[in-house]
Parts: C-alpha cells; sequence; structure tokens
C-alpha cells in the first residue's frame, strides 16, 4: 500500500494573498489529487446589486476585482447601454479600450511578478513591480487612483485624454516595450527558471476546449478565444488586436502568451492615442432602464467575462449575473496537477492568474433528478 | 496592547520594543477584499515604496507575525479564520486595517454574506482609509503605529487634511 497524505493549504497562506483552501493528495512527493473549496472572499455581490440603482452599482461592480476592475465596470455599463438602447460616442468608447489596454499592461506585469516569486525568481518580482509602477503612474494621472479607476460612466466615459497626458502615455507604454522585450528573453532563456516552467503543467488543445479554459490559458493551449477578436466591442473593431497563440500549452507559453499580448497591447494603445476621435464623452442615459435581458462578453486580462444583466424596467436590475476568467480556469489546474511534484502546484495555480475574489460566486447547478 | 503602559519597565522590556520597533513582522490576511488593497500592500513592499528599508517583513505563519494587516469587510466564511489567526499570533499583536471595507464594509455593506468591518471580529490598532489607500498612505499609517509602538501608547487619530480644510468641505 502507498502512503497517500493530504496536505491542507491554506486559506491563509504565503503563496497566494488572497483565501483559498486546498487540499493536495500526494504520494511521496507526487500529486496525485488536487481539491479546491472556494468562497473565503464571496460577499454577495450579484444579490446586493438588487438593491441598489444602475449608477450606484458601477461602483460596486469594479469593486469585484482590485486587478481588473475597469474591464468589470466597462461589462456592466455596455451590458446596461445596450439595454436602453444607447451607444456611448467614438471617443468614450476609444477611452475605454486605452484604460482597458493599460489594466492589461499592469495586470500582466503584476502577473509575471507573482508568478516568478512563486518560481523563486525574487529578482524577476521585484524587477516587473518595479517597471509597473510606470502604468500605475499612468492610470494615476488618467483617473486620479492607482487602482478602480472609475472611468466608465452609463453612456460614456468619466475623463479625457488630454495632448500633455497623450504625450507621457506615449513615453511610458515605449519604456514598458523595451522592459518587456527583455522579460521575454529572460523568460525564454533563463535556464534556472525554464527548468520550472518547460513542459511543466502541459494542458492539451483538446483538454483546454474540454474544460473550457479561457484567455491566456486557452491561447497558450492553441485555443483561438479572444473576445476582443471574436465579437468586437468597445472600440476593438475600428482599432483590432491581434490575436497572440501557441501550441505547446505549458507553463512557459502561459507565460510567453501573457507577454506577447502586451506588445499588442502597447502597439493598439500608440494606435488609438495617435487616432483619437473627435466626439463629446458622454451620451444622456434614462434613470430608469427598460425592461429585457442582455449577455455583456469583454475580455478580461485573465480571459473572458461574462455579464448576464436582467432589467424589469425600473432604476435598479432585477438581476446580475457574473462569471469570471478565474473560475473557468480551475478546472485546469485541477486536471494538470496530478503527476506532477508538489512544489509545482504553486507554479501550476500562478499559471492560470488566479484571482479569488472574481470568483467566489455563487453558483447554482440544477441536475435532472 | 500587551504592555500598556512603558513606566519603570525594566531592560528586556527596553530591548523588546527597540527590537520590535525596528523589525515588526506583518502577517496579511484578506477576509473578504477586492484584492485592490492587497495589491496595494504587496507594491509597498517592491522597490518603488520599499517599506523593508523600516524592517518591515511581510511573512506567511501567523505565529511569528507581529502586525496583522487585514483588507476587506469580513465574510462569514472567513470570519472564524480571521479570529483563528489572530489569536494564533503571540501577544503583544497589534492590527491595522487598510481600506475603506476593512473599516466600515464599505461598498459592500448590506450585501448578505458580509458582517461590515474587521472591528466586529477583532479589536484594531489603527485604521488606514482609501479605496485603495495609496502605498503612501499605508506607510504612513504603519510609521504613526511604530512610533506609537515606541512610545508605548496606542495611536493618535490622525487628520491628514488639516481641520480648517475640513471644514470649508463640510
Amino acid at each position: 500500500m502507498s502512503e497517500k497524505f493530504v496536505i491542507p493549504i491554506g486559506p491563509q497562506h504565503p503563496a497566494l494573498k488572497e483565501p483559498s483552501h486546498f487540499e493536495i493528495f500526494v504520494d511521496g512527493e507526487e500529486v496525485i489529487k488536487a481539491t479546491l473549496r472556494l468562497g473565503y472572499v464571496h460577499r454577495g455581490i450579484e444579490k446586493g446589486a438588487e438593491q441598489r440603482t444602475w449608477t450606484q452599482n458601477l461602483y460596486l461592480m469594479e469593486r469585484i476585482c482590485g486587478i481588473c476592475s475597469h474591464v468589470h465596470a466597462m461589462a456592466f455599463v455596455q451590458g446596461v447601454e445596450a439595454l436602453a438602447g444607447v451607444q456611448a460616442p467614438p471617443r468614450a468608447r476609444a477611452i475605454r479600450q486605452v484604460v482597458a489596454e493599460l489594466e492589461r499592461l499592469h495586470s500582466h506585469l503584476l502577473w509575471l511578478g507573482v508568478a516568478a516569486h512563486e518560481a523563486g525568481f525574487d529578482a524577476l518580482f521585484m524587477y516587473s513591480w518595479r517597471d509597473r509602477e510606470t502604468v500605475m503612474d499612468l492610470l494615476e494621472l488618467l483617473s486620479g487612483n492607482r487602482v478602480n479607476y472609475s472611468a466608465n460612466l452609463l453612456g460614456g466615459v468619466k475623463f479625457d485624454v488630454t495632448p500633455e497626458q497623450k504625450v507621457r502615455i506615449l513615453d511610458g507604454v515605449s519604456f514598458l516595450e523595451e522592459r518587456v522585450r527583455y522579460y521575454l528573453s529572460v523568460v525564454n532563456s533563463d535556464e534556472t527558471f525554464l527548468g520550472r516552467t518547460r513542459g511543466v503543467g502541459i494542458l492539451s488543445r483538446e483538454e483546454a476546449e474540454r474544460l473550457g479554459a479561457v484567455g491566456p490559458t486557452a491561447r497558450a493551449s492553441g485555443v483561438p478565444r479572444d473576445v476582443r477578436v471574436d465579437v468586437p466591442y468597445a472600440a476593438y473593431s475600428e482599432f483590432p488586436i491581434k490575436m497572440v497563440l501557441s501550441q505547446q500549452g505549458d507553463l512557459q507559453a502561459r507565460f510567453v502568451v501573457r507577454l506577447e499580448e502586451l506588445f499588442e497591447s502597447i502597439r493598439v494603445i500608440r494606435e488609438i492615442l495617435n487616432n483619437l476621435p473627435e466626439s463629446e464623452l458622454t451620451v444622456r442615459m434614462p434613470r430608469r432602464i427598460p425592461a429585457g435581458e442582455v449577455i455583456s462578453r469583454v475580455e478580461a486580462p485573465r480571459g473572458e467575462l461574462f455579464y448576464f444583466i436582467v432589467s424589469n424596467g425600473s432604476d435598479r436590475p432585477e438581476r446580475v449575473k457574473v462569471r469570471t476568467p478565474s473560475l473557468a480556469n480551475w478546472g485546469t489546474v485541477l486536471a494538470t496537477a496530478p503527476g506532477h511534484k508538489l512544489a509545482d502546484v504553486p507554479m501550476l495555480v500562478a499559471g492560470i492568474d488566479p484571482c479569488f475574489s472574481c470568483n467566489d460566486r455563487m453558483v447554482v447547478v440544477k441536475t435532472a433528478r | 496592547m500587551g504592555d500598556k503602559d512603558n513606566k519603570g519597565i525594566g531592560f528586556l522590556d527596553k530591548i523588546r520594543t527597540w527590537a520590535r520597533v525596528n523589525s515588526p513582522w506583518a502577517l496579511h490576511y484578506n477576509s473578504g477584499s477586492c484584492n485592490g488593497c492587497d495589491i496595494e500592500i504587496l507594491a509597498t513592499l517592491t522597490p518603488r515604496f520599499d517599506v523593508e528599508r523600516f524592517g518591515i517583513k511581510l511573512q506567511g505563519s501567523p505565529r511569528h507575525a507581529d502586525v496583522l494587516i487585514c483588507t476587506g469587510p469580513v465574510t462569514l466564511q472567513s470570519r472564524d479564520r480571521l479570529r483563528r489567526i489572530y489569536e494564533q499570533m503571540p501577544e503583544p499583536k497589534f492590527v491595522v486595517v487598510v481600506g475603506s471595507c476593512g473599516i466600515s464594509g464599505g461598498v459592500f455593506q448590506g450585501c448578505y454574506n458580509v458582517l461590515g468591518g474587521i472591528e466586529k471580529v477583532i479589536p484594531v490598532d489603527m485604521y488606514i482609509p482609501g479605496c485603495p489607500p495609496k502605498p503612501e498612505a499605508i506607510i504612513f499609517g504603519i510609521v504613526q503605529l511604530l512610533e506609537a509602538l515606541k512610545a508605548g501608547r496606542k495611536p493618535d487619530p490622525v487628520l491628514i487634511m488639516p481641520e480648517t480644510q475640513l471644514e470649508s468641505k463640510v
């Protein structure tokens, strides 16, 4: 009989900054099974949304996740605008896209640092977080806050990009482009780091599709899935983005895909700022949103973010349902973990860029009796 | 607080206070936060802000911690965990709350799974407001706590905005 052992990790654990509970079944060093318990940061936001007005909800939705706050608000706002039959002016949509791509820059650099930290490569962690401050400065310059920028309004955006700001943003992203190129070379050439990533956590394309992986996790396995390309929103149809794919499916591919995505983000930020459409920033929105239901999807830094909004014609939503990318990606961690060494588990977890505050949602699964 | 007043304390206590003020070890627990405060706390450790220059170190075990940094409102599921972590910390221990949610529940007030601020569950020594507070504010708050520790008293409430300005805003 082999000696099986259960290692409980969390909810308070040194690896990630957010609470979650893992149970890892090991046979010696080898993982044979992994389970996950979520829900420590479940706050009941979806229910809370029903007690707040459409405008108040903007601020609540933004605080579902502090890392990708803009995309949450954007998905919500786009859904509500579709319900009201209103389209945001072109300049507002372009500014939304600029902020979303700046957010992707900050989120991926943040992730690069955290993932490098899990691999024991603290120098990379410190370097990437130092450079991330450049994006934080740009976001602060635009919105006045480093996190939770509140860029969106129902029917438009809150702030404009002035010519002076444009110059500073272009300077900032040029600096970052150089740094990201350097990080890409580190990720692809550092022997010790490659030892932790190459061939680890291989997720085949079929498996990624079966488990419903989204975002960079799916794209690193060769699944062409990107809402920005599939169903362009904001200004993505005027300023399209190229999908970055890799066929390898291992951790290294996820690093490469995320970093190469940043070049696309930087390119599109430049393109938009140099051709910013002229228009007003907001259009008038009714206080009561006509009854109906809508699905709104955007591509968050971690993958597809899904909003389902029902209005009953009052000034409050009847139902808001959120499906976040981290939740979709958990299956891939639990499926790839068996067969790996226990020490690889933090890397596998970090590989999907998990965000617990997003994914602790209530899901009711109805099964046929 | 463990040693309530520092009058007439012995030599050993002085050394202990000196050591504690020079190198407080902090533990971070997110009891339901949106992550915004957590990444700002992490940002204070990285090169731009670098609180490690004050000897502050973030580490993993409650049993080694002097300061508990809490973020977010308390959810029903994390309530017991928060209390357990607090109880596992050795005396004297200090609790710093970062962010509006930890102070009052913030934007999540009224959500069914949210109890409210951290003070509903464990005693709090220091509040740092903001959504999220800037890294500078977090550093300022922790330095206030350390100064109070040095003097052996509870931290005083600090108004960052001068009162005259505050009145004109009201």
